[in-house]
């Protein structure tokens, strides 16, 4: 799948010039296409348009009248206020829940990329035994849904693995804690990690590995002082899909760490916040946003890694 | 697959006996192997008390995040710094011998652990009763393809599976090959369509209650955008979420609404790559800018169609946020697989039940599996 997704073709949503470099510039903007595509985006654009717009309301007109009134009179100041955003950063919790998110998402993203490329310079410069086979188990584990891991590791956490009467996996009590969930973040990410990453270390050229060698450099050397730097673009793309991925995940952080107030991160509030039949609808647009506010950032600072991330990611478990 | 063992990079070494010249080498020798097993020892036992000090549920929150957040980042280095360093401890002669092992070994134990070990526990689980001890066999998945609730989800989710990826690459499609002709603006067009795919399906069920909201007369007034629309036209609001059995396709709207940017993003690369010399060449045949889509671009693009395709496949098969966060969903009707997974596994507590149902999901993505690892040996054979 993922081979399929991570040509070096779908890497940038800007494609201009290729066709006026060329001086072909086919039909340009007809009427229709132009109002075509306008609508299309105006379609797509009014859901985050009312969420913003509302966010910034106060309670009181919120309850009364729909978002779009505001659009009437933009520039009537009283209409607009910031009270939304600090009782769902204060009172509703949401400051907490972003430090948790924080939290779970920097070494959740971390961890994976350090072990995966450790793993994919393995895989593509060393030679041990078993190696394609190893290989052949990481492309099978790409789609496996995380669904089928939930039960058992759930169990590993709370009461270990007994065979004979013996540990073979310690009862460490991880259920709630941030090192549980990053494990578990780590092991869904890994897969395309490795696959990933083994592509790219895979394909530079063997020449400048081989000459590090004869220079004497060992694997650990040739590893941190020269893979690591030419890896770069590979690993912030992987990394900003990471990063994303376990930033909007819901499902990871419900079941390893749970929706009390002290540990829950973005998503499991906000889902609380929608839980309660939507009466609150001036703290939850400003919560939901607080929420997309970091993802929205990368989205468009980093536009291209994120682009290229997420079509080579587009498989995961 | 792997034991354990490989996180100790010495466990080769201490195998084999070196031959014996004089007791100091010997000496030497037994050192350095003590080493070696020691420094990752030490290691482990020291991020271990600093996750100690995490569980602390007292201690201040700002302090315990940034203390998560560096020992996280800083362990993981910190652990193959140290297992390097244990390599350097080990005779020369092993030292290239081992370090393969100590490169891959993280990543095939944490694989081990967390996905193969669980992959088989599950599948032993979805024939044992609601505690996963004894073995009830097939009743689970009797279970599964009885129960009222099951059989809706599985309708379902048939549906999302069928609607979603139809919807968001037909789009998706119409959309990259209508900017593709914009010229000016094409970039911040597509854009604006990608952007969604940024943000969580929580953020974006929450943003769509927005749209859906209704109240009954007297609990106030209907601010949700399809109500006021409704309101305009001189109708009476509708309780959008509750209408079954359409409710499940304004939750999938939220689905295609994400992942429509995707699907473009992707086509658009594929478009772009045709050579304009087959599309000049058509046109000046006197091929219609419609023959020209159905007849060219769509045929070349057709692979990166069935990609994308299997891709919004596999993510609608295991849709759950979207159910769980908008909710009530077996009063609404709306339930699907993975959420009725959840919630047998959460909250009615039947292991058993949970694991038949991710099985049944898991049966569903076999396919693809084999299709990948097929794919990837025909490409290592070209190689």
């Amino acid at each position: 799948m993922s081979a399929t997704t991570a040509p070096p073709a779908t890497e940038q949503i800007p494609v201009r010039g290729a066709k006026e470099a060329k001086g072909l510039e086919p039909r340009t903007g007809s009427w229709f296409v132009r109002i075509a595509v306008l609508v299309i985006v105006v379609i797509w654009m009014i859901p985050t348009a009312g969420v913003l717009i509302t966010s910034f309301r106060p309670e009181a007109l919120v309850d009364t009248t729909g978002w779009w009134t505001a659009l009437a009179h933009p520039f009537e100041t009283s209409q607009w206020t910031f009270e939304n955003y600090r009782l769902a950063l204060d009172t509703g919790g949401f400051a907490s829940a972003f430090l948790n998110s924080l939290a779970v998402a920097i070494p959740a993203t971390v961890i994976p990329i350090t072990i995966a490329a450790f793993a994919a310079y393995a895989f593509s410069w060393m030679e041990f035994r078993g190696r394609y086979l190893m290989f052949i188990a990481v492309v099978g584990l790409l789609v496996v849904p995380l669904q089928m891991a939930l039960i058992p590791i759930l169990r590993l956490y709370s009461q270990g693995a007994i065979v004979g009467g013996y540990y073979v996996f310690p009862d460490l009590d991880l259920n709630g804690t941030f090192l549980g969930v990053w494990l578990a973040h780590t092991a869904f990410g890994l897969p395309l990690a490795i696959y990933l990453l083994r592509n790219y270390i895979g394909s530079l050229p063997s020449s400048i590995i081989e000459s590090a060698r004869i220079d004497g450099a060992d694997h650990f050397t040739i590893f941190w002082r020269l893979i690591i730097p030419l890896s770069v673009p590979a690993l912030a793309a992987f990394a900003i899909f990471q990063f994303l991925w376990v930033w909007n995940d819901l499902l990871v952080a419900y079941v390893f760490l749970g929706g009390s107030r002290e540990t829950r991160v973005l998503t499991l509030a906000l889902q609380g916040l929608v839980g309660r039949e939507g009466e609150n609808w001036h703290l939850l647009t400003a919560a939901a946003f607080i929420s997309m506010a970091l993802p929205l950032l990368v989205f468009f600072s980093l536009q291209k890694y994120f682009v290229r991330g997420l079509t080579a990611g587009a498989v995961k478990g | 697959m792997t034991t354990g063992s490989e996180l100790q990079p010495s466990g080769e070494g201490t195998v084999e006996q070196p031959p014996v010249s004089g007791a100091p080498a010997i000496g030497v020798f037994l050192l350095r192997v003590i080493g070696a097993v020691a420094i990752p020892i030490v290691a482990f036992f020291l991020l271990w008390v600093t996750f100690d000090f995490l569980r602390d549920e007292d201690a201040n929150r700002l302090l315990v995040v940034g203390v998560a957040i560096f020992v996280g980042v800083a362990g993981v280095f910190f652990l193959y710094w140290a297992m390097n360093r244990a390599i350097e401890m080990l005779p020369e002669r092993y030292r290239e011998g081992v370090r393969p092992y100590v490169f891959v070994g993280p990543a095939l134990v944490i694989l081990s652990v967390f996905m193969v070990y669980p992959v088989i526990n599950t599948i032993l689980i979805s024939f044992k009763d609601s505690g996963g001890e004894a073995f009830v066999g097939l009743d689970n998945f009797k279970f599964v393809f009885t129960d009222q609730y099951m059989l809706r989800a599985i309708r379902n989710t048939a549906g999302w599976i069928i609607l979603v990826p139809l919807a968001a690459v037909s789009i998706g499609l119409a959309f990259a090959t209508l900017a593709d002709r914009l010229g000016r603006g094409e970039s911040i067009a597509k854009s604006l369509i990608f952007l969604p795919m940024a943000i969580s399906f929580a953020g974006a069920s929450a943003t769509w209650t927005l749209i859906y909201a209704f109240r009954p007369e007297e609990f106030g007034s209907n601010i949700g955008l399809l109500n006021g629309i409704m309101l305009g036209l001189g109708q009476n609001p509708v309780a959008w979420l509750q209408e079954k059995p359409w409710n499940n396709l304004l939750l999938m709207v939220i689905m295609v609404w994400m992942q429509t940017g995707f699907a473009m993003v992707v086509l658009s690369a594929a478009i772009k790559s045709i050579p304009d010399e087959i599309l000049e060449a058509a046109r000046i045949d006197g091929a219609s800018e419609l023959q020209v889509f159905r007849r060219i671009i769509v045929p070349t693009i057709l692979p990166t169609i069935v990609v994308v395709t299997t891709y919004m496949v596999i993510n609608a098969l295991k849709v759950f946020d979207i159910v769980f966060v908008i909710g009530s969903p077996e009063a609404n009707g709306t339930v699907v697989i993975a959420e009725r997974m959840i919630d047998w596994f959460f909250i009615s507590n039947h292991d058993g039940r949970a694991a038949a149902i991710a099985v049944v999901l898991f049966v569903a993505i076999v396919p693809v599996m084999i299709w990948n690892i097929r794919r990837f040996r025909e490409e290592e054979a070209i190689r």
